[in-house]
């Protein structure tokens, strides 16, 4: 508190003697270094209002609100129903590529879609031709043959260039799986834009300073990377263009600074619909936008010129938006990712690096329309918990879990190290520092797999084939780690090596082919990137090389002499139950791969980081591989994630956290993701008792060092019923790993294996 | 201290139902009571536990410190009834108070004369089970005589000790208004209960007793509804008792 006062006295610049020159827009705030530049994070912290207080203060939904979600959720029933509710199949979207399109524009204080209506998902062939057109032709739509041929005579696309590139290598280890998920052939994602700018500064700003920026480079040799800087420079500065383009389709000057919360909220947006009307990436997430706005809702407020229903009706209007989201999808591609996610995800509350919460009271608006609207999985509302968050915050965090099942959490105690403290989260659980930094994104290895092929000598325990290098494969009968463990490096060599290899190409086309023109051009001109590379299936290793060890498991061969199923003998100690001699196996393989992977070489000199998480990928991956030596049978699910497996963890949710905080994030600096079910009764006998356990339940695993959890509280029974009858729970919202998803739209494998998860509390 | 072994079913940790907080449970085996509506009943048959040295349960229960420190919670014994194995619990609870954990013990309160003042004071809080007021009612429940466990409430009160009393709500067993008001009554009179929570029964136990291939009594009796179970707190209430 003490340095906030004392920073405000240095930054007070008013000359009362003079007349008052400010700009409309920037009436009543602190001045300081973002008058000088672009620096939204200087203007949270001189211009925002802590809050520290409780729920009490919060307003319901407007009846414009009501109505309009109304309309939503009967669009929504239809979507439903036919799987899309409409699409373009022949105009490209670009920023300016449709007419506005509304809900009821009498009703929306915050207006724009995607395309000229609502949920119709429009057409992005820059990441794959192939994966539009089979996205379009799975919902009975078929592609225009004027744009198809455009893509397939004139216009190269970011997939056939990562295929142009790819070695044979890289290719058998993507048909065999044990690389999977890879971005080649859509957009990437993971890329934030900073679209505060837009509201605090306007566009002529943004465009004088990207043609500064431009304009610094003249001097310089022109070197390759100085050439692909010049000109990717040039295609922000049009994508700017552009974005003041389509804002003045709506009706608004985007040229100059938002002058109130209701500008601030729409320029915001106008920001955010750009990125997503141009790039279809696995996640289009929105960065940390609450308690910046918050420092408008507050002016207003203040002047009295909005009242705390007009507040709350502004955040439940641009959350209704960020519902509406929708890309185009393949069955394939819903098939690693379900329930049509599109990860808005924004970062809520957390504390500053001078000790002063940036909880504000628009940390609690943002949640609150998981009340005013009922839950729904996006946007994926994730709070940066920090021990040392006000005890109201906390607790209507818990609250709201606790009721809707709808909120992540991550650890800022532990993040705020790294990335001080205006990150935001990309996806699931990628920090990166707003308009600062972007990632690769990189999916994920299968190191189940790899232990299958150093067992096999590199072939393919379900094809066949030789994927892996050729080495002597264990012909024993009995598994013996001291003969395992040399070859199973020696595997994770080769993985991290042709791992690293797709990631490059992968990005090296991207930049090329379906580059981020107005997402890059809210950032910074140089960034950190880094290669976020991922690991699935650790929990699986882990206690197959614990029963390796401490069991005896015995291999079964088939015909060819290929190991393909194993027989344990015996118990031994699983991951999640707070025993050191396994945990320390899974800690250990998380160190030693991210070993592996630093000593590769990355595009464009990226930062290699590593994230533990499948989000629901872990169905997939468990179906391209073969039986385990933990006992996992083919085909079997992993656990998602950082996860125990289904039923492993024994002890109790806090043994099973104890064991996730023991995963070292110095190397997992893309995020461990852990998911956590509970069931209500117990985390107490009644809503007071939930609250205050869930509360020290976070509080405590953030204590530990762990790194995210989502949060689950509900009965298995609910889930059992809402398969029966999908048409009672059309808002029933779990999270699974690293977003939330409407139940009902998980196929039917992933809500069983959602159903098979361990439930705390049910003995 | 001397490591004493015990034979324990299973532990839980976070749990947050039985005392204060987010605790640490032990789940003894072994008990002298048949309960109807028992939902373990794999801890009965002490034997059936696997042998287990305290000191290795206290060294994992000090793992979890700071959770206890940020929720006020600590160690429960629960069972099976932790008064099956007195010497056990002395040294879980023992090895808990040096490390300034809180203890609460989970018990019927029918083996309360194996609590000695040694042991009694290593308890900072009783979890005691009323299962009915009426004699015949609670011998028909738990095949066990009531009398041992009033003489032990009263022995507590006595001492001031803390005690949260439950009592589970079974419609057609347990629900007669006689033995519910006959329980709320005692309890009221005894001076030291801090807490009662009514808790509504729940069949969620019963595959356990078909696993184990012992008959499962309750098959057809029902959950109570709500307004039945609010109805049964009410009762707790009226006496000035604190219920959950």
């Amino acid at each position: 508190m003490g340095l906030h006062q004392d920073i405000n006295k240095v930054q007070d610049s008013s000359l009362p003697f003079l007349e008052d020159d400010t700009p409309a827009a920037y009436k009543g705030f602190v001045k300081g270094d973002w008058n000088k530049e672009v620096d939204v994070r200087n203007f949270i912290q001189l211009n925002y209002t802590p809050y520290e207080g409780g729920k009490d203060f919060l307003a319901g939904p407007t009846e414009a609100t009501t109505k309009l979600w109304d309309h939503v959720l009967e669009l929504m029933k239809e979507e439903n129903k036919k799987g899309v509710l409409d699409a373009d199949t022949e105009v490209v979207s670009t920023i300016t590529s449709h007419a506005p399109g509304y809900l009821n524009k009498e009703l929306e204080k915050i207006v724009g879609v995607q395309t000229d209506a609502p949920l119709k998902r429009s057409l992005m062939p820059y990441g794959g031709l192939k994966m539009a057109v089979a996205a379009l032709e799975s919902n009975g739509y078929e592609i225009s043959k004027e744009t198809a041929e455009i893509f397939k005579k004139h216009r190269k696309t970011h997939n056939d260039g990562v295929f142009d590139v790819y070695t044979p290598d890289i290719r058998a280890a993507r048909s065999a799986g044990i690389v999977t998920g890879l971005p080649d052939a859509y957009g990437r994602g993971r890329i934030i834009g900073d679209y505060r700018r837009v509201a605090l500064y306007g566009i002529t700003r943004l465009l004088e300073d990207k043609k500064a920026q431009k304009a610094s480079l003249d001097g310089n040799v022109l070197t390759n990377d100085v050439m692909r800087l010049r000109e990717e420079l040039s295609e922000q500065i049009r994508a700017l263009s552009e974005l003041q383009e389509m804002g003045q389709s709506y009706g608004f000057d985007l040229s100059r600074p938002a002058e109130n919360a209701q500008e601030a909220v729409q320029w915001l947006y106008l920001g955010y619909l750009a990125a997503i009307k141009e790039q279809n990436g696995a996640a289009m997430s929105l960065g940390r936008t609450s308690t910046f706005l918050d420092i408008y809702i507050q002016r207003d407020l203040d002047a009295g010129v909005l009242t705390e229903e007009q507040a709350q009706e502004l955040m439940d209007h641009f959350v209704m938006k960020l519902r509406l989201v929708r890309f185009m999808r393949t069955p394939e591609y819903n098939e690693l990712f379900s329930g049509d996610p599109v990860w808005v995800t924004e970062a809520i509350g957390g504390m500053g690096i001078d000790g002063r919460t940036l909880v504000t009271k628009n940390s609690f608006r943002v949640l609150h329309t998981l009340i005013n609207l009922g839950p729904a999985p996006e946007p994926n509302l994730t709070v940066l918990w920090s021990e040392h968050m006000p005890k109201g915050f906390k607790d209507f965090c818990s609250q709201i879990s606790i009721e809707t099942s709808s909120v992540q959490y991550e650890n800022d105690d532990l993040m705020r190290s790294y990335w001080g403290d205006d990150y935001g989260i990309a996806c699931c659980v990628s920090a990166m520092e707003i308009g600062k930094q972007m990632q690769f994104f990189g999916a994920r290895a299968n190191l189940a797999k790899a232990l299958l092929y150093a067992i096999n000598g590199g072939v393919d325990e379900k094809s066949g084939k030789q994927i892996g290098p050729r080495m002597k494969p264990i012909t024993s009968d009995v598994l013996d780690w001291n003969e395992l463990e040399p070859l199973y490096d020696q595997m994770m060599d080769w993985l991290a090596k042709v791992y690293v290899d797709a990631l490059n190409c992968i990005h090296y086309s991207h930049d090329k082919y379906n580059y981020e023109r107005i997402e890059m051009a809210l950032h910074d001109r140089d960034i950190l990137r880094t290669m976020a590379c991922g690991i699935a299936g650790l929990s699986v290793v882990a206690d197959s090389i614990s029963a390796i060890k401490n069991a005896k498991v015995k291999v079964i061969r088939n015909e060819a002499g290929l190991a393909v199923d194993y027989e344990v003998e015996g118990d031994f100690p699983t991951f999640g139950n707070n025993d050191d001699s396994v945990d320390s196996i899974a800690e250990n393989l998380v160190k030693k791969f991210m070993g592996k992977i630093r000593n590769q070489t990355f595009y464009r000199d990226a930062m290699p980081t590593q994230s533990i998480l499948t989000i629901t990928s872990n169905v997939v991956y468990g179906k391209k591989t073969g039986s385990t030596p933990d006992g996992r049978k083919a085909g079997e699910p992993f656990a998602p994630g950082a996860n125990p497996m289904h039923g492993r963890d024994k002890k109790g949710a806090v043994a099973s956290m104890k064991s996730l905080c023991k995963l070292p994030y110095e190397d997992s600096q893309d995020g461990i993701s852990y998911t956590f079910s509970i069931i209500p009764n117990a985390l107490g006998n009644d809503e007071a008792e939930r609250i205050e356990n869930l509360s020290n339940l976070l509080d405590g695993y953030m204590h530990d060092m762990g790194h995210h959890i989502n949060v689950n509280v509900f009965n298995r029974e609910t889930l059992e019923d809402a398969m029966e009858h999908p048409e009672l729970y059309p808002q029933l919202t779990v999270r699974v790993s690293g977003y939330a998803v409407n139940f009902i739209k998980l196929t039917r494998e992933q809500q069983l294996d959602v159903i098979n998860r361990t439930f705390h509390g049910q003995r | 201290m001397q490591d004493v072994e015990g034979y324990v079913h299973s532990v839980e940790t976070g749990g947050s139902v039985d005392g204060p907080g987010l605790r640490y449970i032990v789940f003894v085996s072994g008990c002298p009571l048949r309960c109807l509506y028992c939902h373990n009943p794999d801890t009965m048959k002490m034997k059936r536990g696997k042998k287990t040295s305290a000191f290795e349960i206290l060294k994992d229960v000090a793992s979890y410190r700071t959770y206890f420190n940020t929720g006020g919670g600590g160690l429960t014994v629960s069972g099976g009834e932790p008064l099956a194995q007195p010497e056990f619990l002395k040294t879980l609870l023992l090895g808990a108070k040096k490390m300034g954990v809180h203890t609460a013990v989970d018990t019927s309160g029918y083996l309360g004369t194996k609590v000695d003042d040694e042991l009694m004071d290593l308890i900072d809080l009783f979890l005691l089970d009323i299962k009915s007021w009426v004699p015949s009612t609670y011998k028909h429940v738990t095949g066990v005589e009531l009398e041992p466990t009033l003489a032990f409430a009263k022995r507590l009160a006595e001492l001031k000790k803390e005690v949260w009393v439950r009592f589970v709500l079974v419609p057609g067993l347990t629900d007669a208004t006689e033995n519910v008001e006959g329980v709320a009554k005692f309890v009221a009179s005894l001076g030291n209960v801090t807490r009662v929570d009514v808790l509504p029964f729940h069949k969620m136990g019963e595959n356990k007793w078909q696993d184990l291939g012992m008959k499962y009594q309750l098959s057809t009796t029902e959950s109570p509804t709500p307004e039945a179970t609010e109805a049964a707190r009410d009762m707790f209430r009226k006496y000035g008792l604190n219920v959950h």
